[in-house]
């Protein structure tokens, strides 16, 4: 009996702890060993301990690359947050009342979500060719072809467009993620701060935000996450190379870079890409792990 | 709730602004998939004079969007079955038997959550390659199936523990075999947290880009997402049948979604939103 209660463990545990250890801890664990090898193509060569990162840090072209990529990657998180998290907490306080046609408004906003990256990229790549494309159309129809520009093209816009674009995509999911937290805010509370004389913007600020403080986390800490691991956009809409002149370049164009060589210039160095990739999982893991205290930290609060 | 009536006015106008924003894009793609490329640059905004379904043909045919679909599918289908199976083995032993390691393996599990196994890609490449399994459909559907399990463990883990014991005891004492209780009793009990795992990942899946842009080479293997590079590439200048590639693409999901809505949301939204 207990032989063979054993064997049914094995037999229920088995395929998903070997699937799962083969295709994502093993790669990830192989990932940070690999940013201590010197390598030539796909062979790996001798042990060189951190050599891999001075060189990343410290020579070029690599360091100069990899700062540049960072600070979009940051750009690219505060300003999602400034215009589509705060955008998403106006809507849901909106939907928050119930207006008439709120169902329908949430299945409208969600849609984009819905949508592949790539779809998304290549619809508003056609949107925002230079000369053919409807929104300098637009902008000409609506007298105000001064504005009319290569968004993409040009190195002041690109990011920030492809950001706005980003943001076209992803604003459903804060909205409904916001709406929720907003509708779980206790009615009696509410009520009692009407009846204690609060108007409605006392109502929001001092009772609504402050027990909305889980769902921002979660949000911020999303954002961040999603930030930090843009790849799709970036690449269907300005290459792997973060045209023009790197100025939509981002860590992950950069990690894919080094890992996986680049037309023009063949730059490969699976040394370095695995450094990168080291770097952005320390990153990542550190605010996901600060995140997580938070949260509980503000759900024992709440309690 | 009373409120002023201007009041709601510029809330409907606000709503109503951003309803708008969201569907002119999606509806001028559908519109611009019926029209020629000159007709889309001479009146970008209106309806198609003629409606053209042939770019649709051109697209399905020559484009071979009927293949990546069909890519598409397997992979999606097959993806999502095995996620549900080892998820569902997995999440029942962790769920209802009590040996040592079970936290330590669901924990295990669990650690999946917070790992962002692109950043692995470097030696998933190679263990592919040395499995033979680069430029093949299955270098994509182990992946997934790898990176859907925890969340699967997670949420089926919990489903089986809220069944009550007596359940399998009874069942045992009947001489019920443990595949026998797994497969009759356990399992459509927990329908209802099988279909959320597929739907949190049935998107994912169906979306997903950079795997495919990583394993797979030859065109006639390419998922719909990477096809569509091909795609573009391939017929830059014909604006008619991009936009019908477009929509072609963004057909499923749409009809999907408008059929299952809330459940979409929900699923989507369920790492984010609490109970």
């Amino acid at each position: 009996m207990r032989t063979s209660r054993r064997m049914w463990l094995v037999f229920f545990l088995g395929p998903a702890t070997v699937v799962f250890a083969t295709f994502i801890t093993y790669p990830i664990l192989s990932a940070l060993a690999f940013s201590m090898y010197a390598w030539e193509g796909i062979g790996r060569r001798g042990f060189i301990g951190l050599a891999n990162f001075a060189r990343l840090f410290a020579t070029f072209p690599y360091s100069g690359l990899l700062v540049n990529a960072f600070w979009h990657n940051v750009l690219v998180f505060v300003v999602t947050m400034l215009i589509q998290n705060v955008t998403a907490l106006g809507l849901a306080v909106l939907l928050a009342r119930s207006p008439w046609g709120t169902r329908g408004y949430r299945v409208v906003f969600f849609l984009p979500v819905m949508l592949s990256l790539v779809i998304v990229g290549f619809l508003w790549a056609l949107f925002l060719n230079p000369i053919f494309g409807l929104v300098n159309k637009f902008l000409t129809l609506a007298h105000a072809g001064a504005l009319a520009r290569p968004w993409l093209g040009d190195a002041s816009t690109a990011l920030l467009t492809l950001i706005v674009v980003n943001a076209w995509r992803w604003l459903g999911f804060p909205t409904i993620v916001f709406l929720a937290g907003i509708n779980a805010v206790p009615e009696e509370y509410v009520e009692a701060a009407r009846i204690d004389g609060a108007g409605e913007w006392d109502v929001i600020r001092r009772i609504i935000f402050p027990l909305l403080a889980p769902a921002v986390t979660i949000i911020v800490l999303l954002t961040f996450i999603g930030s930090f691991n843009w790849f799709e956009l970036p690449y269907i809409m300005q290459g792997v190379s973060g045209a023009p002149n790197r100025a939509t370049d981002v860590l992950s164009l950069l990690f894919y870079r080094t890992a996986f060589g680049e037309v023009d210039t063949g730059l490969q160095d699976i040394g370095i890409g695995s450094a990168i990739a080291v770097l952005m999982f320390a990153l990542l893991l550190t605010v996901s792990a600060v995140g997580a205290v938070l949260l509980r930290r503000r759900e024992v609060e709440l309690a | 709730m009373n409120r002023p009536l201007s009041g709601r006015v510029a809330a409907q106008a606000v709503l109503l602004l951003n309803a708008f924003l969201v569907l002119a894009p999606m509806v001028i793609m559908g519109l611009s998939a019926f029209k020629s490329t000159r007709e889309i640059f001479q009146n970008p905004f209106g309806l198609p004079g003629v409606w053209r379904w042939e770019n649709f043909a051109r697209v399905w045919v020559e484009a071979k969007f009927a293949l990546y679909f069909r890519n598409s599918i397997l992979v999606t289908m097959a993806s999502i079955i095995i996620i549900l199976i080892l998820g569902a083995m997995a999440g029942y032993a962790l769920g209802r038997f009590r040996f040592g390691g079970n936290d330590l393996l669901y924990l295990y599990f669990l650690s999946g959550l917070m790992l962002p196994i692109r950043l692995g890609i470097i030696p998933l490449f190679i263990l592919m390659r040395n499995l033979h399994l680069l430029d093949t459909l299955w270098a994509l559907i182990l992946t997934y199936a790898a990176s859907g399990l925890p969340s699967a463990v997670f949420i089926l883990t919990g489903f089986f523990r809220t069944l009550p014991s007596d359940l399998d005891s009874a069942a045992r004492i009947d001489g019920a075999g443990e595949w026998l209780i797994f497969q009759r009793i356990m399992v459509p009990l927990v329908r209802p947290a099988l279909i959320i795992v597929a739907v949190y990942n049935l998107i994912p899946v169906w979306n997903d880009f950079f795997f495919p842009l990583v394993f797979i080479q030859t065109d006639r293997l390419k998922t719909l997402p990477l096809g569509m590079t091909t795609f573009f590439g391939q017929y830059s200048t014909d604006w008619g049948a991009l936009f019908a590639g477009l929509t072609l693409a963004a057909l499923p999901v749409v009809t999907l979604y408008a059929l299952l809505s809330q459940q979409f949301i929900r699923g989507l939204t369920a790492g984010a939103v609490k109970g």
